[in-house]
């Protein structure tokens, strides 16, 4: 039996170590890859908080979670193909101009 | 010690690892291995908490269309090292320990007031049915059926946009 | 008012005219007098004169009818401050009914004499556009004496007081940037300035005896002050003898008594006709009446009455000294002046106020004849001058030196070439000896009956005092008009026209039949009985044989005294006075006029000047200004203003802070904006940050 605060935990670090990427890594595809890790990690609480309390809507909340990445993925990876372009580079540091 | 927490464990330390992994490895096809076994892992979770239509999701979707949809994307543009950056010294120190205040939070907030006492439910056949499936299948279309239209623009709307942005411009040399 | 009705009533309601008829005079010959001729700008003032006559009058006729009642004319309220309330009121009563005919009498007289004279003058001194301030500043001097003797209180009295003195500076000062002679020069201003500062100490006197007046009797009213006098003088008499020594120096200074009376011979820089309304008739009389007029104050104090009595006897035996031994032919009869002022400062001060007033009349008479026909004379040696410049070409030398037409070393010999302003001459000089039957000798002979009665001292005073006078006179007739010209001038003199000598015939008629107005037979008082309405009822003397033989005896001792020296052998050209080498030193004297003016100038006028030099220069200039102002109080402003404000509160205090602020936030910005870097990775930390703390926060709640 394990109990519920162990997944938690756990989505808990996932999402820690999801935030840490986005943070340290330079690389955009890294970092995107991190987004993505975090929200794997919500969605993981959220399913065992639809198994602990016995009802669905974490499970379609997941559902809809799950779809909303994927086209979010593919639009962030077309704006990244897009940046290279121009800056013929996926370094985050080098997209600075927006500097004040 | 049941079965379940054993599994549990050590499926958690995989995902861990591999989490780390993808956090740490150099190389970006590396990392979005690593990515994979994670999105594995967690599917693997997904069906120890009852949840087989999310787990099958989540390996189709998730590992298979994403992660292949990245790795396009990364032979695309490059997967070699980028050179050591020179800004932001205080970048990683203070992200690092930002992050470990952030678990802290986190952990005092599930064990430090009223922790919860809750086991999940493992599951048994009762519950891998078809009928859960129907019961998803019902509550999606009654409940939530707006936010079910939606997405579908929603993801219409991401194609055109991700094509929109790739297209090429008319006389614009590669 | 009917004139019907007037005629049983009286003509008071006509009191204010005296003073506004020459006012309106002035006014017209200010306003339009540029466009006037000569003749016109004098005739207008003469008529204002003589309508002030006419209205004095009708007043006089007046209060005859009224059987001597006086009567107060309100005319505009003045000032009603606390307990003083005074208003400019008209007294007319018999005393100022005299003083106001006489005024504008002879005034008006003189004011016709001085058409012709000034008409001469002003083309002597080559300044014709002078001519219309003459009649102006004229017209202003009777207005001013009209005021003063018709006030009814002392302020009245003293508005006017001042105002005759300042008419007395101008018209001294009449030609103002030259002295006697013609020649640019400070004399004839330095002469007003003198005249008017020494007047100025007898107005202090004057406004003393007015405070103690005031605060002891509560009005400057006469009938008030003169009511609650005797309460006062039975409590404390040494108030009321104050007030009235305070009032001496006032007249001192007004009627040139000793010690005040310098200015009056350096007075005849100004124009005959000024001296002779002025400096004779009018102005220096002020003093005598305002004596009389205080009556009731003095006859409760004996002791200042003799105080009174003993300057004006000093006074004239002083004065008359002097006059023996002047040679300018207008300076005579100022000493002669003061010594006849001195005759009636001493006749009022022993309470015969009666024969004051009478000498006061008299006098005004033949002195003002005496001067007037002096200016002819005067001018009469300017024509013959003046005919020597543009006619004769041998006479070229006379040229060089500066001619005084007054001095009589220039003259002899002028009953030829002037004989009408001889006998006109004649006539003044009998009369001022106190000859029978001129008007002097019966005026004279009254003071010194008077004196006789009550003051010996006074009385041997004055009577040495008429032996002079009589002996300054012949000596003056001898070298004036006998013996031989002692100057080309003097030989081709010409005689002055109608317009001058007319009036001198009417004053040498005054002269003559003047003593009527008082003889000293029963029946005859006249004076006596009119002034006895206003002052209380004086007894009238009867002529004394005794008095009048000792007087008339030395009178014609002293011209038979003068015609011995002066007349048997007449002087020549560049002789000396044959008095100097028997008098000696006293002749000396005499001609210095005893060293008086020196003696102020090194006693009083010396130090007072190097005492305000020393106020003005150390104490106001250098100590105030210099130290106190521009380094004390304009330092310190400075300093705090500069040092204090400008340097520490405002830059360093403020501007400080103002710039700190801005310089704050420049550099608060400055390392705020390296926030804004660009890099996402950056803002991303932010909103962990911001997750962190507000997560925190939420717990921590």
């Amino acid at each position: 039996m394990v109990p519920e605060t162990y997944y938690i935990a756990l989505s808990a670090i996932l999402f820690t170590i999801g935030a840490l990427g986005v943070l340290i890594r330079r690389n955009a595809l890294i970092i995107f890859m991190s987004v993505e890790l975090m929200l794997n990690a919500a969605n993981l609480a959220f399913v065992a908080f639809a198994n602990t309390y016995e009802h669905l809507n974490g499970q379609i909340i997941v559902f809809f979670v799950i779809a909303v990445a994927a086209a979010e993925v593919a639009v962030g990876l077309a704006l990244i193909v897009a940046i290279f372009k121009s800056k013929r580079s996926i370094d985050v540091d080098q997209m600075s101009s927006l500097k004040g | 010690m049941s079965v379940d927490l054993i599994l549990f464990l050590v499926l958690a330390l995989v995902s861990v690892s591999a989490a780390i992994g993808m956090l740490l490895s150099q190389n970006a096809v590396y990392s979005a291995l690593f990515l994979v076994i994670n999105f594995a892992t967690v599917a693997v979770f997904y069906l120890l908490l009852g949840a087989p239509f999310i787990a099958m999701a989540q390996i189709t979707v998730y590992a298979g269309a994403i992660m292949v949809l990245f790795l396009f994307v990364i032979m695309l543009l490059g997967a070699e090292k980028l050179a050591p950056g020179k800004v932001l010294p205080y970048q990683r120190p203070m992200a690092i320990g930002l992050a470990v205040v952030l678990m802290v939070e986190a952990v005092y907030l599930m064990l430090g007031r009223n922790p919860s006492v809750a086991m999940i439910i493992p599951p048994t056949d009762a519950t891998n049915t078809v009928d859960t499936m129907r019961e998803l299948g019902m509550t999606l279309f009654s409940d939530y059926l707006l936010p079910f239209e939606v997405t579908s623009i929603l993801l219409l709307v991401a194609m055109i946009g991700a094509i929109v942005l790739t297209k090429r411009e008319k006389g614009e040399q590669e | 008012m009917l004139l019907s009705e007037a005629t049983t009533t009286g003509f008071f309601f006509l009191a204010p005219w005296i003073v506004f008829f020459p006012v309106i005079g002035l006014l017209l010959n200010i306003i339009i007098g540029g466009r006037l001729s000569e003749r016109g700008i004098g005739w207008l003032a003469s008529g204002a004169s003589f309508a002030s006559f006419v209205v004095s009058v009708l007043l006089a006729y007046s209060v005859w009818i009224g059987h001597g009642q006086s009567e107060s004319v309100f005319l505009a309220e003045w000032m009603h401050v606390g307990n003083l309330s005074l208003d400019w009121t008209f007294r007319v009563d018999t005393l100022s009914t005299v003083m106001m005919l006489v005024v504008s009498g002879v005034g008006t007289l003189i004011h016709i004499y001085a058409i012709g004279y000034m008409h001469e003058d002003v083309r002597f001194k080559n300044d014709p556009g002078r001519y219309r301030r003459f009649f102006v500043f004229l017209n202003l001097f009777i207005a001013m004496m009209m005021i003063l003797v018709s006030g009814d209180s002392y302020l009245m009295l003293f508005v006017g007081w001042e105002g005759v003195g300042l008419c007395s500076f101008l018209l001294i000062g009449f030609w103002y940037d030259m002295d006697t002679l013609g020649r640019p020069s400070w004399a004839n201003s330095n002469a007003g300035n003198k005249a008017f500062i020494t007047n100025r100490i007898g107005d202090f006197g004057f406004l003393i005896a007015g405070f103690l007046m005031f605060w002891y009797l509560g009005s400057f009213q006469f009938d008030q002050v003169f009511a609650a006098a005797p309460e006062l003088a039975h409590a404390h008499p040494e108030i009321v003898v104050a007030i009235t020594l305070f009032m001496l120096i006032g007249v001192a200074g007004k009627s040139a008594q000793i010690p005040l009376y310098v200015w009056l011979p350096d007075a005849m820089a100004g124009p005959t006709p000024v001296s002779a309304l002025i400096h004779a008739a009018t102005m220096v009389t002020a003093g005598v009446y305002l004596v009389t007029r205080s009556a009731p104050l003095y006859t409760l104090v004996p002791e200042s009455q003799y105080v009174v009595a003993i300057v004006g006897a000093a006074t004239a035996l002083f004065a008359a000294t002097i006059a023996v031994g002047q040679y300018d032919i207008k300076k005579v009869l100022a000493y002669s002046t003061i010594s006849q002022l001195g005759f009636m400062v001493a006749a009022v001060g022993m309470g015969a106020y009666v024969a004051g007033m009478f000498h006061l009349i008299t006098h005004a008479f033949f002195k003002a004849l005496l001067f007037l026909s002096a200016g002819s004379v005067i001018l009469g040696l300017e024509r013959g001058h003046h005919h020597l410049a543009h006619h004769g070409d041998e006479h070229n030398d006379h040229h060089e030196e500066v001619f005084d037409p007054g001095d009589m070393r220039n003259m002899g010999g002028l009953r030829k070439t002037m004989s009408t302003t001889f006998w006109l001459y004649i006539v003044g000089t009998l009369a001022l000896a106190g000859t029978f039957p001129f008007a002097g000798f019966w005026s004279k002979d009254e003071i010194l009956l008077d004196a006789k009665l009550h003051y010996p001292t006074v009385y041997w005073m004055l009577t040495i005092a008429a032996f002079f006078t009589a002996f300054y006179m012949g000596r003056q007739i001898w070298m004036v008009f006998f013996g031989q010209p002692r100057h080309e001038a003097a030989a081709h003199a010409q005689e002055s026209p109608k317009i001058m000598t007319i009036p001198l015939m009417v004053l040498a008629a005054l002269s003559l039949l003047g003593g009527g107005l008082n003889l000293p037979f029963k029946g005859f008082h006249t004076m006596g009985h009119w002034l006895a309405y206003t002052l209380s009822e004086s007894e009238a003397l009867p002529l004394d044989l005794q008095v009048a033989g000792v007087s008339t005896a030395l009178v014609l001792l002293a011209i038979l005294v003068s015609w011995l020296i002066y007349g048997r052998k007449p002087l020549k050209a560049g002789q000396p006075d044959p008095l100097k080498k028997p008098l000696g030193f006293i002749f000396t004297g005499m001609e210095n006029k005893w060293f008086v003016d020196e003696g102020y100038q090194a006693a009083i006028i010396k130090p007072f000047k190097k005492l305000s030099y020393f106020l003005a220069d150390v104490v106001d200039w250098r100590f105030w200004h210099d130290w106190f102002h521009e380094k004390v109080i304009a330092g310190t402003y400075i300093w705090l203003s500069n040092i204090a404000l400008n340097k520490y509160a405002d830059q360093r205090g403020i501007d400080a802070f103002a710039n700190g602020l801005g310089t704050v936030t420049k550099n608060l910005s400055a390392s705020m904006r390296r926030v804004q870097n660009g890099f996402v990775r950056s803002y991303a930390l932010s909103v962990l940050l911001g997750v962190v703390l507000i997560l925190g926060y939420l717990l921590l709640k």
